[in-house]
This record gives structure tokens, C-alpha cells and sequence, in this order.
């Protein structure tokens, strides 16, 4: 995600093409997955350990290459308005302005976000059913539940899992290129500042599930605009509440979550274990 | 490759081949400071002399080393129970809070020598609560020990944030820190030494140093010596074995943990009364995260933990002088370093072996040794 945000304002800053910048943030991010891929799916690697590595590994290198390459202290250079995702007012929206009741939910909670909220949006229920009604979500989910028995029935388990972990590198890399051309006009050093932990909070509260997480992810982005609005502000009879009490809430939250206190969530048996195939 | 392979002797497996996955992490650095336009040997020999060229650098050198000792071990020794670890970070900030807490309430009745030893202790209790928080919840409720431990480096984060910007900070002071200790200050090296004649510029470096040598030989007696050490590498090795002789495992896991954070508090001790003699935010700057790759490139041992920690102390004051002298690369250079050994030396470990069986293979004068080699075992 970080280097899909870095690679994203770099290529923005350089072309001035917001679609090539996300092609290229696209780009880097799944060739950073299978790099992963390859460590764990291929060489048996601990995903963990991986996982960690090309985290640190990026956060080195993005601001290496920013300052050798831009010489701003790690940041890309502001972009300008085109070479950005703008907010799209959609048709009649300052029309419908008036009108009560529908008119400011069109015109202010459904028009005017830039194309990747809507794309984000919409990757929800594609998700949901890639992973419940299609032969390769289906085939997806066994693989994580019991790999030998994929493999029995005649089906690659590397080719299932070399395809999750390249999705994966296209959904993070148009993450990055939200955060540093859509939200933001350039990257700065560590702005993904833990949104993909985030994000594993986020599955894990919706138990590992494409609706129940796109509501646990509102739920977290409605805390964090909760904590930007209350600094500062006193609250009757509790004085002032602390920014960082609500900031970290999430991450409490997803604790408490996991040691079975509100529900439990359930992970695929597989998970993290490598298959090798018997000779 | 037909017929079977022979196994590889011991000195390949537990020498060359991490040595060659380190070499190929070094490569590939090199071949990314090549790709910004500088000359990687250019960046080598600077480093080394900015890291070991004089007395001052090598103090440095040793104080950076310190605290790659403290969370190389705090890894290590989770990583034998089979428990990876990666709240270093947060331990040792937590550590270091119950450092600051407890010479903040009493450097004003306490004479030093109580103080240090006690608030060493707060350092490793505080860490090891925290850890052993995580390791409680995996034990007893099942939730993974990395996503917790992630959480928590988070959570204490924001704690610490909380208490230095509220609570902790010092009146009249603008920015967030805690008023200067009065007493309880550790030795810095460069004091010592010149007490017996031997001039030499200030540096961070302190006592603490031999504490962290201390740390290595108790965490060798404990691992190796200790039936409490045996049953946690027993846990690591075979989980279900383990069990059936008898091993509480989920006892085993909270001790495993609780050791692993009072070690990680132990920076706090290097970093608020080694060195700042305040509480400051940040003073962990990423130590718990390199402790992983310390812990991974020295094979969690203790002596190898030590080599691993001279070797990104070297990496870490060179990087400095490396940014000072060519403004192209920067600090974050000794980052990517760190990245690419836990990569080549932790999740492709793999990598390398098939080329050196191959090679091993071929090479007809070895294979007596080989042959011994497979008798003897």
C-alpha cells in the first residue's frame, strides 16, 4: 500500500497522468505480492516473517528513492488538480440541492467522491460473489481450509494461492493510490501510518467476511472522523475526551475481538501454513 | 537431480548458508544505491570508518548495538518457544514508561544505588506485563500472538502519546517530555574511561552495555541449562511432543512472553536513564522492529544475536555518516537493509540451500565428509 501511495504521486508528479499512476501503483504492488508470493508459496517461507520484511523494506525504500529522486525529505512534489482523482459531481446533484430529504443525501453523501470511493464501493459485493458464487472463490476458500484436499481433486494449490496473493497486490496498490493522489495531492514518508493493520482489524472484526467488513471498515472511519472532530472539544461531565482514546479504540477493539469477548472470529484452518505436495 | 541428497555438514548449514543469505541482501542494497547514482563500495568504506573509524564512532557503534542486543534476545527467545513476537517495539516503550515512572516519583528520597536497581526492575516488569498480555490471550483465548502483539505496539503508542501530552510533561515545557531526572542517571562510558585517563569525545554509549552482555549470558543458562529453558525450546520444537512430557504449554507461552518483554524493557533502561535522563516520546525509533532481523540473522543465539547487533550498529552509525556525506542516500538506506536480511535471511532461508546441496553434491572432495557426516548421525 505504501509503495502502490509512493509509486502512485511519483508517476503522477512525473506524467501528470492520474491513470498511469494507478496502473503503476497497481503494478508495484503485485510485483511486491509476489515477491511475497514467491517466499511463501514457492520457498515455504514464514508469511509472517515476509509480511514484516517487505513492510520494513518499503518504508525504507520509498524515502530512499523520494529523496534521491525529489529531494523533498522523503515527500513527492504537490500535484496539480489533473493529475489527481477529483471529486465528481454527479448529474443534477446542485439541481437536486433543493429538494428535501433526498436532495443533500444525493448531492452530498452519494455525489462528490472521487471514482476510487466508488470503486472501493463497488469491490465489496464483487467480492462477495468471487468468494461465494464463483468456481474459483469457491475453490479459493477450500484452499484455505484444507489444501490437500484441492490438490486431491486435480487443482494447483500454488496457481489458487499465487492468485489470491496477485488480487491482493491490485486491491493495495489502488489503496495507495487513493491515499497519496486521491485524498492526498503527493505522498509523505509512512502516510499508509498503519492503515493495512488497520484493514486486517477491520476483516477480522467483519469474521472474515466481505459485508460484515465493509461495515467493521465504516465503523473504524467513522472513529477516526469522531477523534479529528473531538479534539479539542469537552464533553458534558467527562471533560475533555482524549484523541488517542479514540484512535485507538480500533485496535482494542479487534484485541477484544480476538480473545473471544465479542463473538468469535473464525479463521480458515490453513491459513498461514505452507502446502507441500508429497513426492 | 536423480537419487537422494545428502544431508549438508553442519558447518554449511549453520555458517555458509546464512552468511550467503546475508551477502545477498547486502547485494541487492548495493544494487539499489547503484540505482540512485552512487557508488556502493564509495558507501561501504564510508560507513565502516563512520562506524568503527574513531573512538566516538565506536561509541555510538556499541550504544546502537545495546539496544539491538536487549530486542534481539526479547525475539529470540519467543522465537524457541514458537512464538513470534513482534511487539518489541511497544515493550520497550513500555519499558521504559515504567523506567520514567519510577524515577519520576522517587529521584527525591531514593539515593542512586536503590534507584537504578530499581527501576532496572521496572523496566523488565513493564515489559513483561505487556507481553505477557498477548501471550495470555493466545494462551488461554486463542487469538494470534502477531496480530495481537501488532495491536499492541499501537495501543502503547497511543498510551504513551496520552500520558507524555496530559500527564507526564513538564510544567512550562512546550514540548512533550518529562521533567529531567535528579538522580539515577546511568555512567555513560565516555565519563569512566576518562576517570582513568583515557580521553574521549561524549557519546550515548553507557553502562547499560553490560547489562545487555549480562542479558546474553542469562538468556544462553536459561535456554541451554535450565529445565525451564528446555521444556520452552521443547514447545518451540514439537508443540504435541512436548505436551505429552509433560510441559504446561500455556503457562510456557506467558513465561515465554513475559521474559521476551522484560527484555525488550530493557532499552527503556539504555534510552531514559542510559541516555536522555527524561521521558521523550519515540526513544524506541524502531529498535523492537530490527530486534526481528538481529533475532533471524544470529539464528537466535546469543552469540549470534551479538554478532548480528555489532553488525546493524555498524549499519545504523554508518548510515548517519553515510547521509551526512552523500546527500543522495539517506538514514532510511540502513532500513532497507534491514528489510532485505530479514527477507533473505527469515522468508526466503530457502532460497539459497537447493544451490549449495547441488554444489556440495558435485564436489567430489567433500564427500568423505559427507559420508562421515551421515555415519556419525
Amino acid at each position: 500500500m505504501l509503495a502502490g501511495a509512493f509509486v502512485a504521486a511519483s508517476v503522477a508528479a512525473v506524467t501528470a497522468s492520474a491513470w498511469l499512476a494507478l496502473g503503476a501503483a497497481i503494478l508495484i504492488a503485485v510485483a511486491l505480492a509476489l515477491l511475497h508470493g514467491v517466499a511463501c508459496i514457492t520457498y515455504r517461507g514464514n508469511q509472517v516473517v515476509s509480511g514484516v520484511a517487505i513492510n520494513i523494506l518499503v518504508s525504507g525504500l520509498t524515502i530512499v528513492f523520494g529523496m534521491a529522486w525529489f529531494q523533498r525529505g522523503g515527500q513527492t512534489p504537490p500535484l496539480p488538480p489533473d493529475a489527481r482523482f477529483m471529486p465528481i459531481e454527479w448529474p443534477g446533484a446542485s439541481a437536486l440541492h433543493g429538494v428535501p430529504l433526498v436532495g443533500p443525501v444525493y448531492a452530498d453523501l452519494i455525489s462528490g467522491h472521487n471514482m476510487l470511493v466508488y470503486l472501493a464501493l463497488l469491490a465489496v459485493p464483487l467480492t462477495y460473489w468471487v468468494v461465494n458464487d464463483t468456481r474459483f472463490g469457491l475453490r479459493l476458500r477450500a484452499v484455505g481450509e484444507s489444501p490437500l484436499a484441492v490438490d486431491t481433486a486435480g487443482i494447483s494449490v500454488a496457481w489458487l494461492r499465487y492468485r489470491a496473493v496477485l488480487i491482493c497486490g491490485v486491491l493495495t496498490g489502488i489503496a495507495g493510490a487513493y491515499l497519496s493522489i486521491a485524498q492526498n495531492a503527493a505522498f509523505s514518508r509512512d502516510m499508509t501510518a498503519g492503515q493495512g493493520y488497520i484493514a486486517l482489524a477491520a476483516m477480522i472484526f467483519g469474521k472474515w467476511r466481505p459485508l460484515p467488513a465493509l461495515g467493521a471498515c465504516l465503523m473504524f472511519g467513522l472513529l477516526d472522523a469522531i477523534a479529528i472532530r473531538l479534539q479539542g472539544v469537552r464533553l458534558g461531565g467527562f471533560g475533555e475526551v482524549p484523541v488517542q482514546f479514540i484512535q485507538v479504540l480500533p485496535y482494542v477493539l479487534t484485541v477484544a475481538l480476538l480473545a473471544g469477548f465479542i463473538g468469535k472470529a473464525t479463521a480458515p484452518r490453513a491459513i498461514g501454513v505452507p502446502y507441500e505436495k508429497e513426492h | 537431480m536423480s537419487g537422494p541428497r545428502r544431508p549438508l555438514p553442519g558447518w554449511i548449514d549453520i555458517g555458509l548458508i546464512p552468511l550467503a543469505n546475508v551477502l545477498l541482501a547486502f547485494f541487492v542494497a548495493g544494487l539499489i544505491v547503484l540505482a540512485i547514482g552512487a557508488n556502493p563500495l564509495e558507501a561501504v568504506r564510508i560507513m565502516l570508518v563512520g562506524a568503527l573509524g574513531y573512538p566516538e564512532a565506536i561509541g555510538y557503534t556499541l550504544y546502537y548495538t545495546t539496544n539491538f542486543i536487549f530486542t534481539g534476545l526479547a525475539v529470540a527467545i519467543a522465537f524457541h518457544a514458537g512464538l513470534f513476537n513482534i511487539g518489541g517495539e511497544g515493550q520497550a516503550y513500555i519499558g521504559g514508561l515504567g523506567v520514567g515512572l519510577t524515577v519520576l516519583a522517587l529521584d527525591a528520597s531514593i539515593p542512586p544505588v536503590l534507584l537504578i536497581p530499581l527501576a532496572i526492575l521496572a523496566a523488565a516488569a513493564f515489559g513483561a506485563a505487556w507481553a505477557a498480555v498477548p501471550g495470555y490471550l493466545q494462551a488461554y483465548r486463542g487469538s494470534h500472538i502477531v496480530i495481537t502483539t501488532i495491536m499492541f505496539n499501537f495501543i502503547a503508542a497511543a498510551l504513551m502519546v496520552y500520558l507524555m501530552v496530559n500527564v507526564l510533561i513538564a510544567p512550562g515545557s512546550m514540548s512533550p517530555e518529562s521533567r529531567e531526572f535528579a538522580v539515577g542517571h546511568l555512567p555513560f562510558v565516555h565519563e569512566m574511561l576518562g576517570r582513568i585517563g583515557f580521553v574521549m569525545g561524549p557519546t550515548p554509549l553507557n553502562l547499560s552495555i553490560l547489562g545487555a552482555a549480562l542479558c546474553c549470558v542469562l538468556v544462553w543458562a536459561f535456554l541451554w541449562r535450565t529445565p525451564w529453558g528446555y521444556e520452552l525450546r521443547a514447545l518451540g520444537h514439537n508443540p504435541s511432543a512436548a505436551v505429552y512430557a509433560g510441559v504446561n504449554p500455556r503457562r510456557m507461552i506467558v513465561l515465554a512472553m513475559a521474559l521476551s518483554g522484560a527484555l525488550a524493557g530493557f532499552v527503556g533502561v539504555n534510552e531514559v536513564i542510559g541516555v536522555h535522563h527524561r521521558l521523550i516520546l519515540n526513544f524506541t525509533a524502531g529498535y523492537g522492529f530490527t530486534g526481528i532481523a538481529v533475532a533471524l540473522m544470529g539464528r537466535s543465539h546469543p552469540v549470534g544475536i551479538v554478532l548480528a547487533s555489532l553488525l546493524f550498529g555498524i549499519l545504523h552509525q554508518g548510515g548517519a555518516e553515510l547521509a551526512f556525506e552523500i546527500p543522495t542516500i539517506t538514514r532510511e538506506m540502513v532500513v532497507v537493509i534491514q528489510g532485505l536480511v530479514i527477507l533473505f535471511s527469515g522468508a526466503l532461508a530457502h532460497l539459497s540451500r537447493p544451490w549449495f546441496e547441488r554444489a556440495f553434491s558435485a564436489i567430489p572432495a567433500l564427500r568423505p565428509a559427507a559420508a562421515a557426516d551421515a555415519k556419525g548421525a
